[in-house]
């Protein structure tokens, strides 16, 4: 077992060996500029022609729909703003309050910018009230943003079903789905989606790669304005290698979404049932039906999750957490406040998030070092006696 | 991630001190689930009032134990008085600084420690705060005008940033700025109007509540009651609400025709002297 057991993909993930032998040439012989008329620089933009298929392949698009940029933040930013900007007359955007800061950020600007935005809400268990969709859509909704699937939680929206709604009401459909792409089968040439956002370092590709499917005679306006390149859609010469990485690791990505994505559904029900069963007073987060297979958010009630990451820390065992502190803000993530997941639990909340690098073994390890640890921090806890005692039950 | 000192992380990895403590003659609590952390402490305390055992609980994250468990460390052996001395920033030290963010454990600590001193003397929460400054300025984590003022004060802050790392106020919804930065210009204002020459002699540093209604039962105990039992009466502190001592008149003083004047001359008078002289003194029957 190798001395870091990682369980925080949906953070980032490890870059497959197979993408860093792909790219390696474009760090050294392949330097070429893909623009250049050159034979030397023009075979490199056939290696992005490549990467673009490749990218097309997994997302059931057209290559010509593929738009190469820097991340996921910035493959949303030019949905949104450049669907805005081709529509200037409309002056509304219906989102989510669970997105991801890409998104919600961006959301707060354009209010800022005399945009009106409706937030939709989600219940207990993360889902959205699409009845609640179907009233915000008004004749001037420019666009709708949705996530595919929540990145502290793996609950997955119904996109399609919203896809008809806002498709049947004209608006531009965008989907974050930055978090499902080679975790969930995807098909555009079935979809609603009009535009998709994704991120090479979300799926074993390196950081600094991104991608954003626009379906061919969606109309927008570029966010970087520059040369001719991506078609005109996006200025600036190409991140050349990281998008080599990114065409293999789509492919590798595809090819695991049988068997090996089953495996790792199970290593985190695993997880997630050996928690559920060896430690009481803990809660999953979200939709347990419809989540992605990799994903599990817990709540270790009483307790506060910076503390539990610090101690997982020391084993080398890595997460994340949803907890106020450990964000900088003062707060409990905003998906998880959203929801409504009480402040007993909400500061407890730790987010496993597995890979296909991830073994038996680990699971293992983490269910054998997991409960003592929470038991040491809840003997710390005043809250915890007092629940114990029943002298406090809410507080 | 955070950039905890070596301190810090030895404190949170073996907290000392952890656990109840039976039998404990005070506990002071701050914080609660909502907030995100919260410190319970208990305090032993021996005839001469020093502290010869202490214990406390943390719901928190790694600084929130951290500075805990040094806070214990800090006071264990000390008099209530010298332990009420310590400020936020001594304990920050103690850890080798904490990251500006997490600079409210710290207050937290302070903030137990005197809750702590107080229920030891049987005082109430609410004289933790001075008066109309019980008010809750910052609604999202429950913070008063009172903590407010007494962290910028004590820590020299001067933004709004500083006083959310500081005790979290306007760390959530943001409308309370206004109100925050009201606070800390009228702070401020105090520092430049009271220049150190003018401080009383009796304390440079300005006193918590705790400590003034301290004084102010110490001042009656030794200066004021001995001298009116010699004449059969007595006087009673009832509460102390902001700057108004509120007092019982006892024995032959409750029925004294002149025990307006012994309030006003000899009580108020010495209060005003030797705790702030803002006091004011009232009778209550009870």
């Amino acid at each position: 077992m190798s001395p870091v057991v990682y369980l925080d993909n949906n953070a980032t993930s490890r870059v497959a060996d197979e993408v860093v032998t792909a790219m390696l040439p474009f760090f050294s012989e392949l330097y070429g500029n893909p623009s250049s008329m050159h034979a030397f620089g023009g075979q490199v933009a056939q290696h992005i022609g490549r990467a673009r298929e490749q990218v097309a392949g997994i997302l059931g698009a057209e290559p010509t729909e593929i738009l190469f940029v820097s991340c996921g933040s910035e493959s949303d930013n030019t949905a949104i703003r450049g669907v805005l900007e081709a529509n200037p007359d409309k002056r509304h955007v219906i989102s989510t309050r669970v997105e991801h800061p890409a998104v919600l950020s961006l959301c707060n600007h354009l209010r800022k910018r005399g945009y009106e935005v409706t937030l939709l809400g989600v219940d207990g268990d993360g889902r959205l009230d699409l009845g609640e969709l179907r009233d915000a859509l008004r004749p001037d909704t420019a666009l709708v943003s949705v996530m595919y699937a929540n990145n502290e939680t793996g609950v997955i929206f119904p996109v399609e079903e919203i896809g008809q709604i806002v498709k049947a009401h004209g608006a531009a459909f965008h989907v974050d789905a930055v978090q499902a792409v080679g975790k969930l089968p995807l098909d555009m040439k079935r979809s609603a989606i009009d535009l998709l956002s994704l991120s090479g370092h979300k799926l074993h590709a390196p950081k600094g790669v991104g991608v954003l499917y626009i379906r061919k005679g969606v109309r927008l306006v570029p966010l970087v304005i520059g040369g001719h390149q991506e078609r005109n859609r996006r200025g600036g010469t190409e991140n050349v290698a990281s998008i080599v990485g990114l065409g293999r690791a789509c492919e590798l990505a595809q090819a695991a979404l049988g068997e090996e994505n089953d495996r790792v559904r199970r290593l985190r029900d695993k997880l997630e049932d050996g928690i559920l069963r060896s430690i009481p007073n803990v809660r999953v987060n979200g939709d347990r039906e419809h989540r992605l297979p990799n994903t599990t958010s817990v709540s270790f009630e009483y307790i506060e999750g910076e503390a539990i990451l610090l101690l997982l820390d020391q084993l080398g065992i890595c997460a994340s957490s949803g907890s106020a502190c450990t964000s900088g803000s003062l707060e409990p993530s905003h998906v998880l406040r959203a929801m409504g997941v009480p402040f007993t639990a909400a500061h407890g909340s730790i987010r496993f998030s597995l890979s296909r690098y991830n073994t038996e073994e680990e699971i293992d390890y983490v269910l054998a070092h997991l409960p003592p640890l929470i038991e040491r921090l809840r003997d710390i806890s005043p809250f915890w006696k007092d629940y114990r005692e029943q002298r406090v039950q809410k507080r | 991630m955070w950039e905890y000192t070596d301190k810090v992380k030895d404190h949170f990895f073996n907290p000392r001190n952890v656990g109840d403590l039976p039998g404990a003659d005070a506990v002071g609590e701050v914080g609660s689930i909502a907030c995100g952390d919260a410190l319970r402490i208990y305090l032993k305390v021996d005839d001469q009032k020093r502290i010869v055992d202490v214990r406390f609980k943390t719901f928190g994250c790694g600084s929130a134990i951290a500075a805990a468990s040094a806070l214990t460390e800090m006071v264990k052996g000390k008099t209530l008085d010298e332990a009420m001395q310590i400020t936020n920033q001594q304990i920050a030290e103690f850890l080798g600084g904490l990251p500006p963010e997490k600079m409210h454990c710290s207050v937290m600590g302070r903030e137990a420690l005197e809750a702590a001193v107080a229920n030891y003397y049987g005082l109430e929460r609410k004289h933790l705060e001075e008066e109309d400054e019980g008010r809750i300025v910052c609604h999202c984590f429950g913070v008063t005008e009172g903590l407010i003022r007494k962290v910028v004060r004590e820590n020299n802050l001067g933004s709004i940033e500083e006083v959310t790392n500081y005790c979290k106020a306007g760390g959530g919804c943001q409308s309370c700025h206004q109100s925050i930065e009201e606070i800390i210009r009228d702070v401020r204002k105090e520092r430049t109007a009271e220049p150190a020459a003018k401080q009383p002699v009796r304390e440079t540093r300005r006193m918590t509540n705790v400590e003034r209604i301290l004084k102010i039962r110490e001042i009656l105990e030794e200066e004021i009651r001995p001298s009116l039992q010699q004449d059969g009466g007595d006087i009673e502190l009832v509460d102390v609400e902001g700057s108004r001592v509120l007092v019982a008149m006892r024995g032959t003083c409750a029925s004294c025709p002149s025990s307006e004047l012994t309030i006003r001359w000899a009580v108020e008078a010495k209060l005003r002297e030797f705790v702030a002289d803002d006091l004011q003194v009232v009778e209550v029957k009870s």
